[in-house]
């Protein structure tokens, strides 16, 4: 009875880890703070700059930015948002679904919820994971966690060309790793630092209260811990009687 | 003295309203058994969460845009820009699972104890109500977000009603409103969410509370106090409901409390348990997404639907896994009611069936693997066993005596002190003369305390026993 107990608990224990090998794409760790003010406002400024063109983060408005990151409104428009954008604007793309579904053939998702449906870190392996494929026009760019996305390497003046190196595994050609083929205008520290900030920034957007909330917590929960040492002291008054 | 005039005003509502009578006969006259245990507090804790879950539903609603369009949009719209929504919407996610964490404790409680036994059978039946009832409300509930995992959980969930033979087809249209999943579905669920089902909820509460205090609780001991009087016709192993059982309630409300706000302020996500990852995606009706699986608390009975190779015959047995629990007091022949007093053999059963319950859950979270469908099988089997083979395996069980009166192990002065001897044991006390290597002056001393491996190996051996002779 007993050893068929511990037989079936191994049994499920070794296929659930079965299932987590088969998606054996290796994520590397984005580093997200939340309280780090001056990444977030990087990331916000390399959004507008890079990612806004086509995708819209509809969900958040620039003074809540402002406010935030502790950020002047000035300085908000002036240094994050487009010309032309006022405080109260939420940051819609300026490109129309039509042309966009014409030129991509599918319309570039909204992010402000990026972060919550996707891990940080695969956030930051995507924007990381670009490299040449000539077999995929007419991008010319595959992606190593997300295979043939319809996105081409916004980066690529930034990061420069990465191709992949190939390992037959099982008779079968999978990738290795990535290598830099043709260096771009930064260097990698700094591409690295330039996708960490975005990422960060696309996780406060995911949820911009989070840290009031965590703040939050704390006097929550101790007020509670309070309220359960004098509701415990009650009922041992009222419970003496009772034998 | 003169009657002020509130007294005055509280007598005329007196004399036209039984407000006193009913106090008393459901608060301070209503005699619970004195031994409640931890597994008493879920019943207060559920009424609670049924509290919390209206209320911030109602603050929801005066947000939330029904309409297939505009609700994904607007469940963020109050995450970000409503005052406090996020707290209410997090609050009302939360409260989803608390409540079926807490009713689960409270069923498996009436599991332990007999509670479902003559003569508490209609308790459980209405209480069963309440349980179907509630997941018909989470069901429709978890629509409403309309993001990718409520879109196609509701898609697959209704198409199961379609695997009913001759009527399927139409009675799943009929359900949808469309012939997919879509804004009018979703008008309909948001109705019977915010009005129908929680009507129905309250009055099952009220029935299964009204029938609970025309019989008188249970207790761990599975005994009747009501059999036992005093002169004045007060059960002697009772306590009035009030200020006994509110007062140690509360203290049961704060310690939920804590676990409730741990989760809703520091991981309202459940690492995509409570909320799903996929339902931060919007609701795409051209793109199924690779994986579906329903909200934790339903997985126990998908798990079982996939189990069956049949489609008709899996929604059969999912239904019937519900179906089985309602019986559950025909079912059992057993003589005694509590577990402390029963035989081995329901013991066991009932091991095998949490077990069963717990990897059943486990199994609807994960792809439907060739391996984890044979596992899904043979944990079905055992689930249905449970409650298909209790009429045999309960009849000749031997019982232990029931004694005819409440055996008082309450007292949690009790536990610390056990507490307390266990550390002794697994902890060695040492005098040293030195502190990190120097040498004390004077010759002084101080003790300290050591990990006791032998100790330690001790209580596990003695826990073990102590387990295994709670099985016979």
């Amino acid at each position: 009875m007993k050893n068929l107990l511990i037989l079936c608990l191994l049994a499920i224990l070794s296929f659930s880890f079965g299932v987590k090998a088969s998606e054996n794409i290796h994520l590397q760790e984005a580093d997200v703070d939340l309280t780090d003010s001056e990444s977030l406002q990087r990331g916000a400024q390399h959004f507008v700059t890079y990612c806004l063109g086509c995708h819209s983060i509809k969900h958040i408005r620039y003074l809540r930015i402002a406010i935030d990151f502790g950020v002047d409104e000035k300085k908000v428009l002036k240094d994050i948002a487009p010309e032309g954008a006022g405080i109260y604007d939420k940051l819609y793309t300026a490109m129309n679904a039509h042309d966009a579904e014409k030129w991509f053939g599918i319309q570039p998702p909204d992010l402000s919820l990026i972060a919550r449906s996707r891990s940080p870190d695969w956030l930051y392996s995507y924007l990381k994971g670009f490299y040449s494929d000539p077999n995929k026009p007419p991008l010319g760019v595959n992606n190593l966690v997300f295979k043939d996305v319809g996105m081409p390497n916004v980066f690529w003046q930034l990061q420069g060309q990465q191709e992949a190196v190939y390992k037959t595994v099982d008779g079968q050609k999978v990738i290795e790793r990535l290598v830099l083929k043709e260096p771009g205008k930064l260097s990698e520290q700094e591409f690295d630092r330039l996708v960490n900030d975005l990422v960060n920034f696309l996780v406060y957007v995911g949820e911009p209260v989070k840290l009031e909330r965590e703040r939050m917590g704390k006097y929550v929960l101790f007020f509670i811990s309070m309220f359960l040492v004098i509701a415990y002291l009650l009922k041992k008054e009222y419970w003496k009687d009772v034998d | 003295m003169k009657p002020t005039r509130l007294t005055l005003c509280g007598n005329w509502i007196l004399e036209r309203f039984p407000m006193a009578k009913i106090w008393n006969e459901h608060m301070t006259h209503y005699y619970a058994p004195k031994n409640f245990n931890f597994w008493y507090f879920f019943g207060s804790l559920a009424l609670l969460v049924l509290v919390i879950q209206i209320i911030t539903g109602i603050l929801l609603t005066m947000n939330y845009k029904p309409d297939a369009k505009l609700a994904f949009d607007s469940v963020e719209y109050i995450m970000r820009e409503v005052n406090w929504g996020w707290l209410v919407r997090y609050m009302h996610s939360t409260g989803a699972s608390a409540f079926f964490i807490v009713v689960y404790l409270h069923m498996f409680r009436g599991l332990l104890y007999g509670s479902f036994k003559h003569p508490r059978e209609l308790i459980w039946i209405f209480g069963m109500c309440l349980f179907v009832a509630l997941m018909a409300e989470a069901f429709m509930g978890y629509l409403l977000p309309w993001g990718q995992m409520s879109y196609w959980g509701a898609q697959v969930i209704i198409s199961l009603f379609s695997a009913i033979p001759v009527i399927g087809d139409d009675l799943s249209l009929w359900i949808r409103g469309d012939y997919v999943v879509s804004d009018a579905t979703l008008n309909r669920f948001f109705a019977f969410h915010v009005i129908a089902v929680p009507l129905v909820l309250v009055m099952l509460v009220f029935l299964h509370i009204v029938a609970l205090h025309e019989v008188g609780s249970n207790n761990p001991d599975g005994i009747e106090i009501k059999k036992t009087k005093d002169a004045k016709g007060i059960p002697l192993d009772g306590i009035p409901f009030h200020p006994y059982f509110t007062v140690k309630d509360i203290v049961g409300v704060a310690v939920f409390l804590l676990f409730f706000s741990t989760v809703m302020f520091y991981m309202p996500e459940m690492n995509g348990f409570f909320l799903e990852h996929a339902n931060f995606i919007p609701a795409d009706p051209m793109k199924t997404p690779e994986h579906i699986a329903p909200v934790w608390y339903f997985t126990p009975f998908y798990a079982i639907l996939r189990a069956i190779p049949d489609k008709f015959a899996g929604v059969i047995s999912m239904f019937g896994a519900i179906v089985v629990l309602f019986l559950l007091p025909w079912l059992d022949r057993g003589p005694v009611k509590s577990i402390r007093y029963r035989g081995g053999i329901y013991k066991k059963a009932l091991a095998l069936f949490v077990l069963s319950f717990l990897v059943l859950g486990y199994l609807g979270t994960q792809p439907a693997t060739p391996t984890a469908t044979i596992f899904a099988r043979v944990f079905t089997a055992i689930y249905f066993g449970f409650f298909l083979l209790m009429p045999i395996y309960t009849r000749w069980e031997k019982t232990k005596p029931v004694p005819k009166r409440l055996t008082s192990d309450h007292g949690d002065s009790n536990c610390l002190l056990s507490m307390k001897a266990v550390f002794e044991e697994i902890t060695t006390v040492k005098s040293v003369t030195t502190h990190d290597g120097i040498r004390l002056p004077n010759g002084a001393t101080v003790t300290k305390r050591g990990f006791n491996f032998k100790g330690l190996l001790n209580v596990i051996i003695r826990f073990a026993k102590k387990l295994k002779a709670s099985l016979d």
